[in-house]
């Protein structure tokens, strides 16, 4: 073979291969800098603020990950295509628990999503998400009012992922639907239940407490110690990520597609 | 010491072993597979929603009996066809599989569109529920094919280049099947409002 060809063979496949790349490209994601990512810039910092720590309240209760993000644009992707691989890319939610979940805004498209991690299907289901972007942030979206419609919006998922999904389910009753009494009371009874068991578990973690260095504390919330007293959460066992001091950064959870998307 | 020397040339050939990619195709024939039982599970979820979404129309749009027989005869005939994990070197089940799905897609988006004339059904609680868990099941579905389409070609890709055309021989390994992904069948069915 001629040098020649072998060169022209060469760079062929270098085109293929970067044409292959290019195929396969994923949208470009902006960097996870904390709880709220405003790179579209709608929020002001006293917003970010208390939604930061309304958002850190969260995980510290349960461990669920929710972050709000708001995007300069989508890349010409559909704003469920755009959300899994962004929750996918930043890790949102504990590896195994895949318990993160993001609330995404785009204004220049006039688009709004709740992607939900595998983990939190069953809570904020997607006939929940739609609720609340129905009920919650749609509305005061319309009317231009991004803040009060992001800060609506995380008060009710905060809501939804705490457990308590009744007062959407109360909202909807309003709509002209059944009522959820019955649903009401055993989501009380099964908030019962599990407090009795974290308070068990406490009990009997504080008995343990000091016997054994707690190496796999880490996905045990509260009670097993590990995490518990340290003051910054990201200082425990939780976050898989480089976390810079002090900062937030994703577990390595996943997601699938759950949620529910709006416009505007 | 004749022992330790066993282990240690035992070990080391198995470290050589792995480095040179024993385990490469198992594995990434074992995540293909798992991503296309999730494509499975998904199209499993869509089809659990259908006789709720077609009760609930029929409630409000009885006259629109044409429509709500072929979902329910898509859906029928999509249930049946299941393709197994062994059954994945094999094109053409995993056509006839997407064939079926499609036409339950079909069908439900022609029901989604009929549901539009009818303001008491669009405002129905039950039904804007089924909608959007409908809506996010696509979403799931699409997110699940992509997922097994990926994993398909990172097992293809190594079966064919070396060194895991090699182990491919040694296995036995037949290129997996993927779906067939015009513009058209990618996008979900509209079911927005």
């Amino acid at each position: 073979m001629a040098p020649a060809r072998v060169w022209a063979f060469v760079l062929a496949a270098i085109a293929a291969w970067t044409v292959a790349g290019i195929l396969l490209a994923a949208p470009s994601f902006p960097a996870l800098t904390g709880r709220v990512v405003d790179q579209a810039n709608v929020l002001d910092a006293a917003h970010r603020a208390r939604l930061e720590t309304k958002l850190a309240d969260l995980e510290n209760k349960n461990g669920t990950q929710l972050v709000v993000v708001t995007l300069s644009s989508l890349q010409g992707y559909d704003i469920a295509d755009f959300g899994y691989q962004l929750g996918r890319q930043w890790g949102i939610g504990q590896a195994g628990k895949n318990n993160g979940a993001l609330l995404i805004v785009a204004p220049a498209e006039r688009k709004v999503r709740i992607e939900v991690g595998y983990g939190l299907e069953g809570m904020l289901t997607d006939a929940v998400s739609r609720l609340i972007i129905d009920n919650a942030i749609l509305p005061r979206f319309r009317a231009g009012d991004f803040p009060g419609g992001v800060e609506r919006g995380v008060d009710d998922i905060v809501q939804a992922l705490s457990g308590d999904a009744d007062d959407f389910k109360k909202r909807a009753a309003e709509r002209g639907a059944r009522p959820s009494g019955v649903q009401g009371l055993s989501s009380f009874a099964i908030a019962f239940i599990v407090l009795a068991i974290w308070i068990f578990l406490f009990v009997r973690a504080s008995q343990r407490r000091g016997l054994a260095a707690r190496r796999r504390s880490g996905w045990l919330w509260g009670p097993a110690g590990g995490t518990w007293s340290s003051g910054g959460w990201n200082s425990g066992g939780w976050s898989s990520g480089s976390g810079s001091d002090g900062g937030f950064s994703g577990g390595g959870g996943s997601f699938g597609g759950g949620g529910s998307s709006g416009s505007w | 010491m004749q022992r330790l020397r066993l282990s240690v040339l035992l070990v080391s050939f198995g470290l050589l072993l792995s480095a040179c990619g024993v385990n490469t195709i198992p594995t990434l024939e074992e995540q293909a597979k798992a991503a296309w039982s999730q494509v499975q599970n998904q199209y499993q979820r869509r089809a659990e929603l259908i006789p709720n979404l077609v009760e609930t129309v029929r409630g409000y749009a009885r006259q629109e009996r044409d429509v709500l027989t072929q979902v329910t005869e898509a859906r029928a005939k999509a249930t049946q066809i299941q393709v197994n994990a062994d059954q994945l070197t094999d094109p053409e089940a995993i056509r006839r599989f997407q064939e079926a799905q499609q036409q339950l897609s079909g069908a439900l988006g022609r029901l989604i569109a009929v549901s539009e004339a009818y303001p008491d059904l669009k405002s129905n609680q039950n039904f804007l529920a089924l909608q959007s868990q409908l809506e996010g099941t696509e979403n799931r579905i699409a997110v699940a094919r992509r997922d097994y389409i990926q994993a398909v070609q990172a097992y293809n890709t190594e079966t064919r280049t070396f060194p895991g055309v090699l182990w491919a021989k040694f296995y036995g390994a037949k290129p997996m099947a993927t779906f067939t992904t015009t513009e058209e069948n990618q996008r979900p069915p509209q079911v927005k409002f």
